[in-house]
């Protein structure tokens, strides 16, 4: 029991915000370089792992409590589908590596000199798939009702108070970002940005078959959107957030009088208090010259930086407009992570904090 | 037995009535499999033929195959929930509660509300796939952004619906959502750059005309919102979804066809 008690509390300790990110991000890039994992074994390991670790956690009620809400139900589902897909596309593209380096062709290659008819090779592969989804949602349907809370009460409150789970992503970017950020600019630029892919990628290679050998900057960039800035956070603010969007870790029960000292602080405030031991001054533009020299330098510099030092490679392949919004998109996205980190070693709240009118970054 | 089965079978499949609807028979020739892939409205979205690779389950997941059949079973268990459903403050939760309590065995709301979450994750699944096969390299791009667009629009699709059983996870999911609107630079209430706008001291974005407002047709999730929201939900946005699924599909097809390694 001790023992059990004691994996609990460090599973609980282990999925704060801070070391979920790091761990997620370091054993991304770990793990799609890691080949042992893409293979048949390597991923009935990590699924037993996985399931395993899931199935024996519906044992405690706390996480059973949040894990078994109707609506959460499809987000478990979600972890075993986006990471089964995340394996299979990956052990895809290692075999056809290893064909590439052979100097065969790719698995579709093979496949796509021939053309078959589509009655009847596609017409039943289709019609097998709606089945087994309509069983599914049949199924599904019977098993599990739809959840209905009491009447819509404009002046009660829920704690926490969660949107839609799909957008949980954006709402856990709200710790971190004012709303105008994290609900409207970043929503924005991630829908620019997915738009922006084909047109940024150069890349011939890769073009309609599995592979990591031959892209591996464009899939280490998406997966690092897709599994951890998107879907991870949607599972964390899913299950990990609760009442006053605190931390619980899985094991944890949601105490509403959970309290967090908030001790965060302003860079202008570090600068000029911390730092230069004087009193803030009264205008606005001076007090954070600091702040929007930072931002500035981040938005429109780093990019120019870049293009001469680390990412001159890019630069000279890809042409500069091309490379320019490619470079920013890119450091938009590193932007979440960055504040995330800046707030958990610096306590740092805003970078740029005006508000006069509302502008706070 | 067995040729009197064979004399019926016969019988029916020669008559005048069943060969007026189905004109090529059993597809058991080239020739047939290729009359029924033309001849039939909804087959003919696929081509006569099609890569070996583009088939296989290993390589498309069918995960696009799969959203737009999500997509039609939402609109036939939608269409049946809307006979019963009225989007006003007073009706809308008993309506749905009606639906529990009342039908026997009753599930379209089940299948509508699981369907839904459903079409969320494949669209991401088949996003991934699309990404993970490099398919958005030309000549895919546009219908790559296209379907970035129709990516959006389920996302609508979804948080419209969120709101319409008007309970207490509905409005205040939906607030939570909104309440981002109101932070929009220049055009939200509480946004960046909002209170700079004004002539003398008339402030010329207010709680009554900001962006949040334009989404809400109220100041808060109230009956402005809910029929905004069902209007947006039944309508307005499948309709847009339902053209631009026709586009994505044709520009498969006129774009090559399912990718394959050139």
């Amino acid at each position: 029991m001790a023992l059990i008690e004691f994996v609990k509390n460090a599973i609980d300790f282990l999925s704060a915000p801070q070391y979920l990110v790091t761990g997620a991000l370091i054993g991304l890039v770990l793990a799609i370089h890691w080949r042992p994992i893409w293979t048949p074994k390597g991923g009935a390991v990590l699924f037993a792992l996985l399931a395993g670790g899931i199935g024996l956690s519906y044992l405690d009620p706390n996480f059973n409590k949040v894990a078994t809400l109707p609506d959460n139900v499809p987000i478990v589902g979600m972890i075993f589908l986006v990471g089964f897909f995340f394996w299979f596309s990956m052990t895809q593209a290692y075999a056809n590596d290893r064909r590439i380096a052979e100097g065969r062709p790719p698995f579709e290659g093979e496949d796509s000199a021939q053309k078959v008819f589509s009655w009847p090779d596609l017409v039943y592969v289709e019609l097998i798939c709606l089945v087994i989804v309509m069983a599914v949602m049949i199924v599904w349907s019977i098993y599990l009702k739809a959840p209905l809370e009491e009447p819509a009460n404009p002046t009660d409150s829920p704690n926490p108070a969660k949107a839609p789970w799909y957008f949980l992503g954006l709402q856990e970017m709200l710790v971190y970002f004012d709303p105008w950020l994290a609900g409207v600019a970043f929503p924005s630029i991630i829908i620019v940005g997915l738009m922006a892919i084909p047109y940024i990628d150069t890349n011939p290679k890769g073009n309609g078959y599995f592979t990591f050998r031959e892209r591996r900057w464009e899939i280490t960039i998406f997966l690092t959107g897709f599994l951890v800035l998107w879907c991870m956070l949607i599972v964390l603010g899913t299950f990990l957030r609760g009442p006053n969007w605190n931390f619980f870790g899985p094991y944890e029960f949601w105490d509403v009088n959970k309290l967090v000292p908030l001790n965060n602080i302003n860079l202008s405030e570090i600068i000029w208090i911390k730092v230069l031991k004087r009193s803030l001054p009264n205008f606005w533009l001076i007090r954070e010259m600091f702040g929007l020299a930072v931002v500035g330098f981040y938005v429109a510099a780093l990019p120019l930086v870049f293009s001469k030092t680390l990412l001159r490679r890019f630069y000279e392949k890809m042409d500069p407009v091309r490379y320019f919004i490619g470079v920013s998109l890119a450091l938009m996205m590193l932007a979440l992570p960055i504040k995330m980190y800046l707030r958990w070693i610096f306590n740092l709240k805003y970078i740029v904090a005006i508000p006069e009118f509302a502008f706070n970054i | 037995m067995a040729s009197r089965w064979r004399d019926l079978q016969q019988s029916i499949v020669s008559s005048q009535f069943w060969k007026s609807i189905f004109r090529v028979g059993i597809p058991n020739t080239n020739r047939k499999r290729v009359l029924a892939m033309l001849g039939n409205v909804v087959l003919h979205l696929h081509p006569v033929k099609t890569r070996k690779s583009g088939v296989k389950m290993r390589y498309t997941w069918c995960a696009g195959g799969v959203t737009f059949f999500l997509f039609l079973v939402l609109t036939f268990t939608g269409l049946l929930l809307m006979f019963y459903y009225r989007p006003t403050v007073e009706y809308a939760f008993v309506d749905i509660l009606d639906l529990r309590e009342q039908v026997p065995f009753g599930i379209m709301r089940e299948v509508h509300r699981w369907g839904a979450h459903a079409m969320v994750i494949s669209v991401w699944i088949h996003m991934f796939r699309v990404f993970m096969t490099g398919s958005y390299k030309p000549p895919r791009e546009f219908n790559w952004v296209i379907g970035v667009i129709l990516l959006v629009l389920t996302l609508l699709l979804s948080f419209t619906g969120y709101l319409l059983p008007w309970d207490q996870l509905a409005i205040w999911a939906i607030t939570v959502g909104s309440n981002m609107a109101s932070a929009t630079p220049l055009l939200g209430i509480q946004g960046p750059g909002t209170s700079l706008l004004k002539i003398g001291d008339i402030q010329l974005v207010t709680s009554t005309n900001d962006a949040r407002f334009g989404l809400l047709g109220g100041r808060f999730v109230g009956a402005g919102a809910l029929l905004r929201f069902y209007v947006l939900h039944c309508v307005g946005i499948p309709l847009i979804a339902a053209f631009l699924m026709a586009v994505h599909f044709w520009r498969v097809r006129k774009d090559g066809g399912i990718s394959g390694p050139v």
